[in-house]
């Protein structure tokens, strides 16, 4: 066991870096102790299976992340400011785009998707719980722990420097030795396993647990991108699991997948991988689609426009996104044949999405639009995500990309799709939902500002790199004009993309702030209902009680919350008489904890191929999926006298509060 | 992946949820993934098949060995099937016996594939000697994995049954395996077509 | 659970796709080792030999027509289908590009 050159030495800012996590870890250890907090955290958060708590969890994660992955690119565009530049040295470069990429999209986007999926769905379809409580816990864990021993790389055994999705031969044992490239594995891995337990409960929880009375036609459009998303979980993780296997094969038991030698062949992972990559960007975008769905048809007060083509566009993208992933190696040479297949493939989901956009607009035309929040954002995505989606078409065009092929080009254009379409979704299904999970609303005028800077600084960082593209600028270069001097003309570009980097940055920082401004002055949410919604979460208090729904709703169709709330003021609704029965509620378990950490100690273990240790974990894994298994006694029931105790709290704070107003 | 629910689940106070129809519904799906992951296995098996690096090739496949694992493994899915026709008869001795079996033709099995890799091993034909013996012995390898595991969950259900006897949870959890246990012997007929049949063709 | 005992099968089900498992074994088993046809229809006839295997298996030993409607598994079973041959031959198809490069 070699234990020199465990820690990451010799650069200050990991000096700095190290003094930090030190000082905060501290902190956090001090302030769970001297509040004697510890006994909470395991109760309330640790151990839980409720779906709204975890759903914070995961958004708590996945913002970290942002931070995380946002630092990297701010530090990369430092280092692309001027030409010449000795701010990173050249490993360092490839390391910190290889964090920024994983993280943002394996440890940003996934979480911050599954914390919508758990906030929302189980309240849109009317159910007390997903399927499979604990095993949502389980994956949230596992995602959790995957990003810590990710993120670990950072100050112990080196970071890993062969990009986003790692390549061979360059990740291979000959190119890359060392734990860097493991942690990647391992951390990629053991949350990759987390998702696909997602993709699973989700799909289960949809299709069995919607209220009484709703066919699936009936479902919200939130809910059926969350649907078409975890299909397209099930189809592709499944590969990326299998390739991690295959590449920790190759550098931990002298396997020859991927090696130049012994008839490897390294193509075979660029063909796997992007087998599950390119559904993966789908998988991450299509509940964005949801989300802008909900938000234009609550804040233009009509029904949303093309319901059904908006489900059959969803589904067609879940399943066409299976059949484009060539067009990331068109430049392998596979032949026209091949190319052209997957060319078209790829320019034909352009059209499911066109279909999209469009009912969007139908939407709100003529509509009762009140500007809000979630709305601007949504405004924002139109144009930035249709400028992304039309240079996409350009790089789909096969002969065309041998030019576009790994230039800056492709990054301004996956840029533009992942951040237009992702995140300005995400942020937009934050803002929309946050009153519903938190009971208060965050605060429009700083939201506003970082809005605007969201918006300025994306333009000003990714309009230049099209140009850059064009002017031959490759991606993963550390720095350029090394020899050619300052006349290449990509250096004013440069630096002009590096300000609209520091101005997102500030956007972010405006968010922070806005989020802890607003939880002491936000405007409090006392109705549940705080954008006047469509769907059956809005018809329940703010923050839900946890189990959801005292009495599981009847569904007759559609937006029935908001015909229901129409029945009401025209006085024709029908209350049924209430009478409340137990419910039947999963107990919290630390297991899913537990389990997630022998996977951590196994990831550790193989990372730094210490066999002894990763043989330790994974025989905990087994015993711990044991344990489980022998737990009979793992629910409970709340009983009526607990749940009108709590209906009547509820009800009588929003009457008070609703009179104080 | 094995979730419980205590034994008292009656319909009215859960909804419209039915737990074990719930959660043999989500283990069909596990199945589904389970059958892209081996799929995944398979298309780098033939792509990689050809690549032999001048050694060990599937024409020198140990024809008996494969043949008898292929049997054993057949004959262990069908038992595990008569173990489940017991269960619905509420004969938990006679489910108890026929797992016993079950399981111990499944560890036959994991011992004939062991004996064949280590033989094939001795013979210089090692996972670092080719890209096909790294792929041959990744799928066939992980199958084996499987049906290991399926070996231990079983044992820990023959506890569970002893001690709970046949309940609509334990019963569930039978249901579970079996279906487990049948699905990689279905995978096993590709390996045995796809892998073996084919390398020694 | 136990109000459909029929649905989970019988005996005579168990023991119809236990033979036909065999026979459909031992057909291609005989095919291959008596090189009984030239290669491609050789390989066509085995893969068709597990595919029905495979159907065989899912009916009497999985019983895939059980359950209660709509059946989800089967939807998710065909997809699963759909995808894995996917993976296969596409897979296949663009890396025998190598074939020429190499």
């Amino acid at each position: 066991m070699n234990t020199s050159g465990f820690f990451v030495t010799g650069d200050p800012m990991i000096y700095g870096a190290d003094v930090s996590i030190v000082l905060v870890s501290v902190a956090i250890i001090f302030y769970l102790t001297y509040f004697k907090k510890w006994g909470w955290l395991w109760r309330e958060w640790i151990t839980t299976v409720d779906h709204k708590r975890i759903g914070i969890m995961y958004l708590i994660a996945s913002l970290l992340m942002l931070f995380r992955g946002g630092v990297d690119a701010i530090l990369m565009r430092l280092q692309l400011a001027i030409p010449n530049a000795h701010f990173l040295e050249s490993e360092h470069y490839n390391e910190i785009f290889t964090t920024h990429g994983t993280i943002m999209i394996l440890f940003m986007a996934m979480p911050f998707m599954f914390a919508l999926f758990n906030m929302v769905v189980p309240l849109q379809i009317g159910a007390r719980d997903v399927a499979y409580p604990a095993l949502n816990a389980i994956s949230f864990w596992l995602f959790f722990l995957g990003a810590m021993l990710f993120n670990l790389s950072f100050v112990i055994g080196g970071s890993p420097d062969a990009g986003w999705l790692s390549y061979p031969p360059l990740s291979e044992n000959q190119f890359s030795p060392g734990p860097g490239q493991n942690f990647w594995i391992w951390g990629v891995q053991i949350s990759g396993i987390g998702s696909l337990a997602t993709g699973i409960n989700f799909v289960v929880t949809i299709l069995k647990m919607r209220a009484p009375g709703m066919r699936l036609r009936d479902m919200p459009l939130f809910t059926w991108s969350v649907m078409a998303s975890s299909i397209a979980i099930l189809g592709v993780f499944p590969i990326l699991t299998v390739s991690l296997i295959m590449l920790t094969i190759d550098r931990l038991f002298g396997g020859h997948f991927f090696t130049m030698t012994a008839g490897g062949n390294p193509m075979m992972w660029v063909n796997l991988i992007w087998m599950w990559g390119h559904p993966e960007v789908y998988i991450v975008v299509l509940p964005a689609f949801g989300v802008f769905s909900e938000v234009v048809a609550t804040f233009a007060k009509k029904r949303i426009f093309g319901y059904g083509s908006m489900v059959f566009s969803m589904i067609a993208i879940s399943v066409v996104s299976y059949y484009t992933w060539v067009h990331h190696f068109f430049t392998m040479g596979a032949g026209a044949d091949v190319n052209i297949v997957f060319a078209i493939c790829t320019m034909i989901i352009a059209i499911p999405t066109g279909v999209k956009v469009f009912n969007w607009l139908f939407t709100l035309y003529r509509g009762r639009i009140t500007v809000t929040q979630p709305l601007l954002w949504f405004y924002a995505m139109i144009p930035c995500f249709l400028v992304g989606g039309s240079t996409g078409v350009m790089l789909a065009a096969a002969p065309a990309d041998y030019q576009y092929h790994n230039s800056y080009f492709l990054i301004a254009h996956f840029h533009q799709v992942l951040i237009g379409g992702v995140v300005f979704g995400y942020l937009a299904g934050m803002y929309y939902w946050w009153p519903k999970v938190f009971g208060f609303k965050l605060n429009d005028k700083l939201g506003k500002w970082a809005f605007w800077l969201w918006q300025i600084g994306f333009y000003v960082c990714f309009m230049p790199q099209y140009a850059l593209g064009f002017m031959g600028m490759t991606r993963r270069i550390y720095t350029y004009n090394q020899t050619m001097g300052w006349d290449m003309g990509w250096a004013p570009l440069n630096f002009i993309s590096t300000i609209g980097a520091f101005l997102m940055g500030a956007g972010f920082v405006f968010q922070a702030w806005q989020i802890i401004y607003s939880i002491k002055h936000g405007e409090r949410d006392v109705t549940g209902d705080a954008w006047n919604g469509r769907t059956l979460e809005w018809s329940i208090p703010s923050p839900p009680p946890a189990y959801n729904f005292a009495i599981l709703p009847t569904i007759k169709g559609r937006d029935s919350w908001w015909y229901q709330k129409q029945e009401m003021q025209n006085g024709t609704y029908k209350q049924e008489p209430v009478k409340y029965e137990p419910i039947h509620m999963p107990k919290n378990t630390g297991v899913p904890f537990i389990m997630s950490c022998f996977f951590f100690v196994a990831g550790f273990g193989f990372t730094f191929e210490w066999f002894w240790m990763g043989i330790i974990g994974l025989i905990g894994v087994a015993i711990t999926l044991f344990v489980r298994s022998f737990q009979y006694d793992t629910d409970y029931y709340i009983t009526v006298e607990e749940i009108e105790r709590t209906e009547k709290a509820l009800r009588n704070n929003a009457s008070v509060q609703r009179t104080a107003n | 992946m094995q979730q419980s629910v205590s034994a008292h689940v009656s319909d009215h106070d859960h909804g419209h949820v039915d737990q074990d129809s719930l959660k043999i519904l989500g283990f069909w799906i596990f199945l589904v993934t389970d059958c892209l992951l081996f799929g995944t296995l398979f298309a780098t098996y033939a792509v990689l098949h050809t690549h032999t690096n001048g050694g060990f090739t599937g024409k020198e496949f140990d024809i008996p060995g494969f043949v008898i694992e292929t049997f054993v493994l057949l004959v262990s899915s069908f038992t595990s099937g008569l173990a489940v026709l017991e269960m619905h008869k509420g004969n938990k001795k006679g489910l108890i016996s026929w797992l016993i079996i079950t399981l111990l033709l499944g560890a036959t099995f994991v011992g004939l594939e062991i004996h064949e890799f280590v033989s094939m091993a001795a013979e210089g034909a090692t996972i670092s000697t080719s890209a096909f013996l790294t792929s041959f012995f990744t799928l066939v390898g992980t199958h084996g994995a499987h049906v290991t595991f399926g070996i231990f969950w079983m044992i820990g259900l023959i506890v569970q049954l002893a001690k709970k006897g046949i309940t609509s949870d334990t019963k569930r959890k039978i249901s579970i395996i079996s279906l487990y246990w049948h699905f990689l012997d279905a995978v096993w007929i590709f390996i045995f077509t796809v892998v073996y049949l084919m390398g020694v063709m | 659970m136990s109000n459909h005992e029929s649905n989970h099968g019988s005996v005579k089900a168990y023991v119809t796709g236990f033979v036909f498992s065999i026979i459909l074994t031992i057909i291609p088993l005989v095919l291959v080792l008596n090189h009984m046809m030239a290669k491609t229809a050789l390989m066509v006839s085995i893969l068709i030999a597990a595919v029905l295997q495979f159907v065989i298996q899912l009916f009497f030993f999985m019983h895939i027509r059980d359950g209660e409607e709509p059946r989800y598994n089967v939807a998710a079973l065909i997809l699963g289908i759909v995808f894995v041959v996917t993976i296969v031959s596409g897979s296949i198809w663009i890396m025998s590009f190598n074939s020429q490069v190499q």
